[in-house]
């Protein structure tokens, strides 16, 4: 029986005990957000990605736009130059066509602003019933310029590990719609499509050969979600600065209210980049003169696997000096009681 | 963030651990009796902060891991209906039954929803005139008056669609069992902040004065639990055993008065089962007579469902301070967050998931050096 997917350990074990083992190739082994190969000469980044987001509309965007960044960020993670997006719907019977052309022209927006063209697509009508209102797939093709290898198994001791903003904004921002919660201040998703953030950041490295080792986008699960997955997957350890880590106040706000920790919540505009440490300072810079990387800090260090320090574990120092575990969740994060 | 930044400034909190160090001098050993203050010690690694004399040992306070084997039996029994929308906090989800859990009933078809209020279950029961609304009332003197009110309100309005399984337990009584064990070790509690915001602390002078110990309400964030540690280590040192109040901004001595008639106008006192630890008598509160028609237990009928508690989990010992989540054989091996034996590893207030969660691997740490 399936547990609902929202990142962190069961998604990561579905991936590991039911597709790996299946359809394995060196492609999908490295099990990066995007797949890189070469055709023809050109270095291919390719991803696809569905969206199933309750409520379709929120503050900041609606399913359409986010689609459309989700899948660009994906690749824009591998460095690569985002150009086609495919656009598949699943519609159930009964979805209001307004709403539908609401979203197609979210959708045509977020995709001119990144400059990227929807190209091909589907769209299926199932019972009333058999969906959930609207659901979309959509996936990506693009460019990696020559030069740029990435990917989360190439993170070292010593590396930097650089947050390009606060943290949780999405998730709270759907939450808060979805539950019917409000605050003083509308709490604003942070979808964005991140390639031109990235695009500044691989120019600012162009002087240190492989200084970005490796960039993700803390989306389901979260940042904790994200750092274990490259610590695992980079036979590293990961220690991070909780002061270093930006949360908004509102944000701050909702979580200690729910009973939530910002670490485990969804972002959809912010991404991580693990750097080496001679670059560490011209890319934070790059990244702080781009309006999606304004409030960029330096979260932590890579660490190697001696002593306290384990392969695949991420620690988080408080403000006290104390330190503690950054574990994957069991599955969604659940409101406390009190 | 005001009110709470404040309180988890390193500067004051540094401060704060150099007073208890200057104070103490021999072994004392403390307990929170909250999982809300356990979840700050271990998230912020407190016990780091504090000297080698000061042992905390974590109380019953989760009002997750209490709830007995059968309540959460009887939830799924009652989730598990067709005609019902079964309605909890987030965190009772994953607790597991004898069987299975509420997310497993969800994931079968069974119409579970999370809310942030019981009076979200009530507007669901006048929305849903057709379905009947199961309300999982679960908690210490916290959350009963929020859920008193809703059952209140739902008589007010007529509603017959609505019922409430009322698992409600009381923090005096747990403490008393805690205090009159031959296997005792607390010397000294840090009381239950948000518990004491509703019925204000004047219930725990007889404990205090019955067992020569002295206890000081604490707040929730890490400069309020180091004081309410010194305050502790200062009664125990000059020979003191008081009721103090560390967590003034929110607790006063009488406590919350409304609240406390609107929990009196629905609930009667009544024995409960505690999960791991077994019937105390007094110990909780059920619907009075007057409300009986919204009492899910008799609603559904299902007062006949009972359960047995897996031997292996020594949550009984954890939740009265004997033991620690370490201490458990199956810690971090047959029980994890993701397959837990009992319910002190399924709500991130309960000692053994908070262990597991932030401190297992320097616990692991210790044991190989020793």
């Amino acid at each position: 029986m399936l547990g609902h997917g929202s990142g962190g350990r069961l998604s990561a074990e579905l991936l590991r005990d039911v597709f790996l083992p299946l359809f394995s190739n060196p492609v999908l082994d490295r099990l990066d957000d995007q797949a890189i190969f070469d055709i023809g000469g050109a270095r291919v980044a390719f991803t696809t990605d569905s969206f199933v987001v309750k409520p379709i509309f929120f503050p900041g965007g609606d399913i359409g736009s986010l689609a459309v960044h989700g899948t660009v960020n994906d690749l824009a993670m591998g460095g690569a130059k985002p150009l086609f997006l495919s656009a598949g719907f699943i519609l159930e019977e009964g979805f209001p066509t307004e709403d539908l052309r609401r979203i197609a022209a979210s959708m045509a927006h977020a995709a001119a602003a990144a400059g990227v063209a929807i190209v091909t697509g589907d769209t299926k009508v199932v019972e009333k019933g058999k969906g959930d209102g609207l659901f979309i797939n959509t996936t990506g093709i693009g460019i990696v310029p020559e030069g740029v290898r990435l990917s989360a198994s190439q993170a070292r001791p010593g590396d930097r590990v650089i947050l390009s903003g606060s943290i949780g904004n999405h998730g709270i921002a759907i939450l808060a719609m979805r539950e019917g919660l409000e605050f003083e201040t509308e709490i604003v998703s942070d979808s964005a499509a991140l390639h031109g953030l990235v695009e500044a950041m691989l120019a600012a490295a162009s002087g240190v050969s492989d200084a970005i080792r490796c960039l993700r986008d803390p989306t389901r699960g979260g940042l904790s979600s994200t750092l274990n997955e490259i610590a695992e997957q980079s036979q590293v350890s990961i220690q991070i600065e909780e002061t270093s880590i930006p949360v908004d106040d509102q944000v701050k706000g909702a979580c200690e209210l729910l009973g939530l920790d910002p670490l485990y919540v969804a972002n959809e505009g912010k991404l991580v980049a693990i750097v080496a440490p001679e670059a560490a300072d011209s890319i934070l810079a790059a990244m702080r003169g781009n309006p999606l990387g304004g409030h960029a800090a330096v979260i932590g260090t890579v660490g190697g696997t001696v002593g306290k320090q384990r392969a695949g574990t991420v620690t988080m120092k408080s403000a006290f000096g104390s330190t503690r575990i950054v574990d994957l969740l069991a599955g969604d994060q659940l409101p406390r009681i009190c | 963030m005001k009110y709470v930044d404040e309180y988890r400034d390193p500067k004051i909190a540094l401060a704060i651990a150099q007073r208890i160090k200057k104070k103490v001098t021999r072994p004392w050993v403390l307990m929170e009796v909250c999982g809300g203050q356990t979840h700050t010690l271990m998230r912020y690694g407190m016990e780091e902060l504090l000297p080698a004399e000061v042992e905390l040992v974590h109380g019953p306070g989760c009002p997750v891991c209490v709830t007995p084997l059968e309540m959460v039996d009887r939830a799924i029994r009652i989730a598990s209906l067709p005609d019902v929308i079964f309605t909890s906090y987030g965190d009772m989800l994953r607790v597991p039954g004898s069987e299975t859990d509420l997310l497993q009933v969800k994931a079968n078809g069974g119409d579970v929803r999370i809310v942030y209020s019981p009076m979200d279950a009530v507007n669901l029961a006048r929305a849903n005139p057709d379905r009947r609304v199961a309300f999982f009332g679960v908690g210490f003197e916290t959350t009963a008056p929020a859920n008193a009110m809703a059952v209140w309100q739902a008589k007010r309005m007529g509603l017959n669609n609505f019922s409430m399984l009322v698992s409600h337990v009381l923090v005096p009584p747990a403490m008393r069992l805690i205090l009159s064990s031959p296997s005792n070790r607390v010397q000294g509690f840090i009381g239950p902040g948000h518990v004491c915001t509703v019925m204000g602390y004047q219930e725990y002078d007889d404990l205090a004065r019955e067992f020569h110990v002295p206890i000081v309400v604490g707040g929730f964030e890490p400069v309020d639990l180091l004081e309410a540690i010194f305050m502790l280590v200062a009664q125990l040192e000059e020979g003191r055993a008081e009721v103090e109040n560390q967590y003034t901004r929110s607790v006063n001595y009488e406590g919350n008065l409304p609240a406390q008639r609107i929990m009196r106008e629905v609930f009667e006192v009544a024995d409960r089962k505690w999960r791991g630890i077994g019937s105390i008598a007094e110990s909780g509160l059920r619907l009075r007579e007057e409300y009986a028609p919204f009492d899910a237990e008799r609603v559904f009928e299902i007062e006949g469902v009972s359960a047995e508690e897996p031997k292996e989990c020594i949550s009984a010992m954890v939740l009265q301070g004997l033991k620690k989540p370490v201490d458990c054989t199956a810690f971090g091996t047959r029980c994890t967050p993701m397959n837990p034996l009992g319910a002190p590893m399924v709500s991130t207030e309960g000692a053994c998931a908070a262990y597991y969660q932030y401190r297992r691997h320097a616990h692991e740490t210790v044991r190989i050096s020793c």
